[in-house]
């Protein structure tokens, strides 16, 4: 592992590093949850209103309903774009960001445990995309992303006319015809998506006050800055795993 | 159409003989036909089956119940319905309300077992207990289960009446000390429709048998078996105090101003939205009310498990493992709490452990600008 403290000062390179589309994805994604969660809430626990309005002058519960659907539409085909470019996207973006395939992957994330989360003095990691971790708790979200639409539109399959909503109708007979239960689980998930958000903004802030090398700009412009011992070490890791195979 | 080996005597000449009317037949026939959604033509076709058919034996059990779907039914607005079906149709075997008892009673289910195999229709009201061989619900010295199984062997089709035969209901609620089982669960291989709520509505139930009258088969059912007739919209989506909700207008207690106003009851526990019955539309006692329209929110009582989907005055549901009163926000915000918590000793230490390394960049910084 190069560390940040040994050479000072730093020379730092310029790596683009999230994509247009990762990055279009991203906002998308953190409009959409915000309003998701804002109107979801609303729908599950409304505000009182002593209003002398006639019912027939007011649509406020609709339009949260309206913008609730309409976001959550926006989310389901963000993400499917999302699983789609995992396949197609640079390296920081490849799918196998997220699930562990090599023993390299377990082994970084206890590194990031170790150093990012439980703050041991050790030699700083590095990682330019997604660290290991990070990878790992994506995939996890991902799987959260996938029980929040299919209990959403479960939930909305009986609205709709729409082919694609009556895709979802199955999905109250597996909660055993349930639909309480179905409202419920939808509810509660949503606090996943409180949790993840208040974790993942503070860490962008930690990564980018301990390390310095943009991390909450990357979002914006896709660059991060990258030290110039990182790459010397990434050549001198290739060469060995290159001379490893020549020997075996 | 159905026929039986035997000739008796039709619908139409039974209440011919009670002293109907041809009049009070047709109005029956359009009001049965209206309520079943069939067009103008259907209403002929409902009063030219009841005239040419010849009554369809009826075995009606009653297991783990309380009898309230039989009196939601006796109750339904015309009179013809308790008539033509209580006493024409379901007399030869109903404990509530044959002549018979005893081992009398038990000789006319036999005998119409026996005399109309293949042929009758089983209703059953209740759900059968299973546990320990289905002591908890023996009539005549048989458990519910092996009448049940005995009856639906030469039955043409089973109704399943009320939440109790379609889910379990109350006595299926946890922890169902008796395994209170539904009948589909129970009988393989019969078409089964079920008719559920607690009772469900009279009209409701006379709209089914009418139909499997009228067209000698089962009206069409959704994928969990109701009728769709009655069971393919919430109550929600048919409730005259819609326009509020989509206002945004709630009861916020069952006795502020709102609630006098006639406002939306989603958040005094009203579970309408979840709820799939005929309640907005054909509601109860002669089309007088329903829950709703009496200033209490539908708590859901033909769907599955709403007794543990309480409580019934929340609109949230407890949430499962977490104990009484522990929904799924009271959970979310002491996890959302202890995270907030977390994050900040994590911040604070974070300044502590790291302090070389962020003074390192921050030395760094400060000497680039001062080159600049």
């Amino acid at each position: 592992m190069a560390s940040i403290t040994e050479v000072s000062p730093h020379k730092l390179r310029r790596v683009f590093v999230w994509e247009l589309p990762v990055r279009v994805y991203h906002w998308l994604n953190a409009l959409a949850i915000v309003a998701l969660c804002v109107t979801g809430y609303l729908i599950g626990d409304p505000p009182a209103f002593m209003s002398a309005a006639e019912a027939s002058d007011r649509y406020f519960f609709g339009w949260i309903r309206f913008i609730h659907f309409a976001a959550a539409y926006i989310f389901f085909f963000n993400f499917l774009f999302r699983l789609y470019w995992g396949f197609v996207g640079n390296k920081y973006a490849d799918w196998k960001n997220f699930i562990p395939t090599s023993q390299r992957f377990f082994k970084e994330i206890w590194q990031v445990l170790k150093i990012d989360i439980l703050l041991q003095k050790e030699r700083e990691h590095m990682s330019v995309g997604h660290n290991a971790l990070a990878g790992i708790i994506y995939f996890f979200t991902f799987l959260a992303f996938l029980v929040q639409c299919i209990t959403g539109f479960g939930l909305y399959a009986s609205m709709s006319d729409w082919w694609f909503a009556s895709l979802f109708s199955w999905v109250s007979v597996v909660f055993g015809n349930d639909e309480f239960a179905l409202r419920n689980w939808h509810h509660a998930t949503m606090w996943f998506f409180i949790v993840f958000a208040l974790i993942h903004v503070y860490l962008v802030f930690y990564h980018d006050y301990v390390e310095g090398r943009g991390e909450i700009s990357s979002m914006g412009g896709g660059w991060k800055f990258i030290e110039e011992e990182a790459f010397e070490k990434f050549e001198k890791e290739e060469m060995a795993a290159e001379q490893a195979e020549k020997k075996s | 159409m159905i026929s039986t080996p035997t000739r008796r005597p039709t619908y139409y000449e039974e209440l011919r003989q009670k002293g109907y009317s041809r009049r009070d037949f047709m109005k029956f026939c359009s009001m049965i036909g209206a309520y079943l959604g069939l067009e103008a033509s259907g209403v002929a076709q409902v009063a030219n089956a009841l005239q040419k058919t010849s009554r369809v034996p009826v075995i009606w059990l009653h297991f783990q119940e309380c009898t309230c779907c039989s009196e939601s039914f006796i109750r339904s607005s015309h009179p013809i319905v308790a008539d033509i079906i209580l006493d024409k149709i379901s007399l030869d075997y109903t404990e509530t309300l044959m002549a018979a008892s005893g081992h009398q009673a038990e000789a006319a289910m036999q005998k119409t077992m026996k005399d109309s195999y293949g042929e009758y229709i089983l209703c059953v009201e209740g759900s059968v207990p299973t546990a320990e061989d289905g002591v908890y619900c023996c009539i005549g010295g048989k458990s519910a289960m092996q009448i049940l199984e005995e009856t639906a062997a030469g039955a043409k089709a089973v109704i399943c009446w009320g939440s109790c035969a379609c889910n379990g209901c109350v006595q299926a609620a946890k922890p169902n000390p008796t395994h209170a089982t539904p009948i589909h669960k129970l009988v393989k291989g019969k078409p089964i429709i079920k008719v559920p709520g607690c009772p469900p509505i009279g009209e409701v139930m006379a709209g089914v048998i009418v139909h499997i009258i009228t067209f000698g088969r089962l009206p069409e059912l959704d994928r969990i078996g109701r009728p769709k007739a009655f069971y393919s919209k919430r109550v929600h989506d048919t409730c005259y105090r819609r326009p509020f909700y989509d206002a945004g207008l709630f009861v916020e207690t069952f006795d502020d101003a709102n609630a006098q106003k006639g406002y939306c009851l989603y958040k005094v526990g009203c579970k309408g939205p979840m709820t799939y019955n005929a309640c907005g539309v054909t509601k109860w006692n002669n089309g007088t009310s329903y829950p709703i329209q009496s200033g209490h929110g539908c708590f859901g009582c033909s769907e599955e498990n709403f007794w543990d989907n309480g409580p019934i005055y929340r609109q949230m549901a407890n949430f499962p493992g977490f104990g009484i009163e522990a929904d799924a926000d009271k959970i979310g915000m002491v996890a959302a709490g202890a995270t907030a918590v977390g994050i900040a000793a994590h911040a604070i230490a974070t300044n502590f452990r790291k302090k070389k390394l962020i003074e390192n960049l921050i030395e760094e910084g400060k000497e680039a600008e001062g080159e600049l």
